[in-house]
């Protein structure tokens, strides 16, 4: 499929390694997939075990690709679910790893909104066959001109026994963008899930409460990382059923406050023996205008769970910042430099390449002229 | 020596924190090429006059002035007086969680020596990617505070017991790094770095050389001589002699005795 003839498009394509999506080839990748508002640009798998395809086409290729669309998100959930459900359009990305197949380069996607005032309608379906391996970074983004917009996403992930998926989901939205994303995943046996989700730029809102059921010794680790700009309302966190023998969750938050709103939920269940859950939430308030809401829930169903909450939110620490100052640096490039620190110490458990990357983008929205 | 350009001049400084008078009426003058050690018990001002001229902001100025180069520095704040060629070494510095040490280091750094070879100095090279701080121990955190200073370099250097909680191994490895800091390799004549050096003990006094040695005593500066004779008089008589003669005179010189 070729790309739109449009230089503006193209440019604003290269210019998207800022969500993690290279074009520029700089960047080792296993397969690519890129969505333009409602409009599947491209997509490819550099390897034989990995399919990467619109959704539309692998109903067709995969018969039983269809039968995973809503058997994880129920599509009357909400209003966002049942759109993604009433659309006419099937759009979306299908990735599908074979069995025993482990991928070191990651899997990158984009859904890009080019065009101001469009929603982008989405359902994504994920599938890892028992021990496989696979990293997924996915940006999402805006146009450089585009602020009004609108991402509702349904995504539902498979990991099947023993597979591994490290998922990094990274956000940067205009400034009248709302983003309605709806996941669940479904962890089997001893399968292992990593979330890194970074939202570091404006938005209008974002909405998201992702939920992984865990089956028996199965891992789910969900972390946040997000700088919330003015006038910008973010509600997120995840939510973690540990249904199955000895599985166990984290849900981690590390949130910066500019201004703006952000509300940040965790809810995990002990539903089995030897289950441990824990979250906790670090937030940084840069202004008296800013609030950090976090809530945590846990329910322990069983009596050997064993589950745990820790919070802490407040502002940057003065001791640090004169200790900084101190040896030269001046009062904007210390703040930024701790809070590059304090965001970056939240991305847990990416492979080396992947966490540099996304440090140079955390580095970017930490510049003292961005914070 | 004594006809060397002044580096710092402190004039009759008192200094308060939440109300609490901690220094009062202190006069000191530091010449470049200069290094001055104080000595005195626990909780007599000593780490408050090195927080005071480097500008911590909890510490209130409340009459005299210090001048550094000519100029007063009272209205700089931190990055300025940093700037300016001021550096402290801190006697309990914070942990910064998250900011590695070779990020700090590359964003203070003033000179063209390389951090490898800075941190190698330090004995902390292998501790260059963790964060500043972090887990380390007590004689790391010194050898992490002396390493921040060689790439800040400046030139009035202020060592909070840089000795304090550290074993002898370190000492001397402080000690010489505290030698570069202070142009050790450079004549007498040609250094033009300056130190204070706040301790409770007299390690220090045998491996660098010092001109000039103080008491403190209630936030006064009761007592200044010879540093080596100061440290012996200490040993003998512990601080009360000096904190005697600081009753009869308020301010005095030592008499060895």
């Amino acid at each position: 499929m070729k790309r739109q003839n449009n230089k503006d498009l193209e440019k604003e394509i290269s210019e998207l390694d800022r969500v993690g999506f290279d074009t520029k080839g700089e960047t080792e990748r296993s397969g690519s997939f890129l969505v333009v508002d409602d409009k599947e640009e491209d997509w490819e798998s550099r390897e034989d075990s990995l399919v990467v395809l619109p959704i539309s086409f692998a109903v067709k290729e995969y018969p039983w690709a269809g039968d995973l669309l809503f058997s994880l998100v129920d599509k009357d959930q909400d209003e966002w679910t049942k759109a993604v459900a009433g659309s006419k359009q099937l759009l979306g990305s299908f990735i599908y790893l074979k069995e025993g197949m482990k991928i070191e380069s990651p899997v990158q996607t984009c859904f890009f909104l080019h065009n101001e005032g469009k929603t982008q309608v989405l359902h994504n379906i994920i599938v890892l066959e028992p021990n496989s391996e696979l990293a997924i970074i996915t940006g999402c983004a805006t146009g450089n001109l585009v602020s009004l917009g609108r991402h509702i996403a349904v995504t539902e992930t498979f990991i099947r026994e023993g597979a591994t998926l490290s998922f990094t989901m990274i956000h940067d939205w205009g400034a009248e963008t709302v983003v309605y994303p709806r996941a669940a995943i479904k962890i089997g046996k001893n399968g292992f899930y990593t979330s890194n989700y970074i939202a570091l730029t404006q938005v209008k809102k974002i909405q998201s409460n992702p939920i992984a059921y865990l089956s028996d010794g199965a891992t789910a680790k969900f972390n946040s990382i997000i700088y919330g700009r003015p006038g910008s309302l973010i509600d997120m966190g995840a939510r973690t059923i540990l249904n199955g023998r000895d599985s166990s969750s984290e849900i981690m938050s590390r949130i910066v406050s500019k201004n703006s709103r952000i509300i940040s939920k965790a809810y995990i269940e002990g539903s089995n023996k030897g289950t441990k859950g824990h979250t906790e939430c670090n937030g940084l308030l840069l202004d008296a205008n800013s609030s950090v809401y976090a809530i945590p829930e846990l329910e322990a169903k069983n009596i050997d769970t064993e589950l745990s909450h820790e919070a802490s939110i407040g502002k940057i620490a003065g001791e640090q910042l004169n200790y900084l100052m101190s040896r030269g640096l001046d009062e904007d490039s210390a703040k930024s430099l701790l809070i590059r620190g304090f965001l970056e110490k939240g991305i847990l458990g990416l492979p080396s390449k992947l966490q540099n990357r996304l440090n140079k983008i955390i580095e970017k929205a930490t510049e003292k002229k961005s914070i | 020596m004594s006809e060397n350009e002044v580096l710092l001049e402190i004039e009759n400084l008192s200094v308060k924190v939440e109300n609490k008078k901690l220094l009062q009426d202190i006069d000191l003058i530091i010449r470049k090429g200069e290094v001055h050690i104080i000595f005195g018990p626990n909780g007599s001002g000593k780490s408050t006059l090195v927080n005071t001229i480097m500008g911590l902001p909890d510490y209130e100025v409340t009459s005299g002035d210090i001048k550094f180069k000519g100029k007063s520095i009272l209205n700089m704040n931190l990055t300025k007086r940093a700037r300016l060629g001021i550096g402290l070494a801190y006697q309990l510095p914070p942990i910064v969680e998250g900011v590695p040490l070779d990020a700090f280091l590359k964003s203070i750094k003033k000179n063209d020596k390389s951090l490898d070879e800075m941190a190698s100095q330090a004995h902390l090279k292998d501790y260059l990617t963790r964060e500043v701080n972090v887990g380390f121990s007590g004689g790391e955190r010194k050898r992490s505070e002396l390493l921040q200073l060689l790439a800040q370099s400046p030139q009035l250097v202020m060592f909070d017991e840089p000795d304090s909680g550290v074993d002898l191994d370190n000492i001397n490895l402080i000690v010489e790094i505290m030698g570069k800091l202070l142009q050790k390799d450079k004549t007498i004549r040609n250094r033009e770095n300056s130190g204070i050096i706040v301790t409770h003990s007299g390690v220090i006094l045998k491996q660098l050389h010092v001109n000039e040695g103080y008491v403190m005593v209630d936030g006064r500066l009761v007592c200044s001589g010879p540093p080596l004779d100061i440290f012996d008089q200490i040993k003998s008589h512990g601080f009360d002699k000096c904190i005697r003669e600081a009753r009869k005179n308020k301010k005095s010189k030592l008499t060895p005795g």
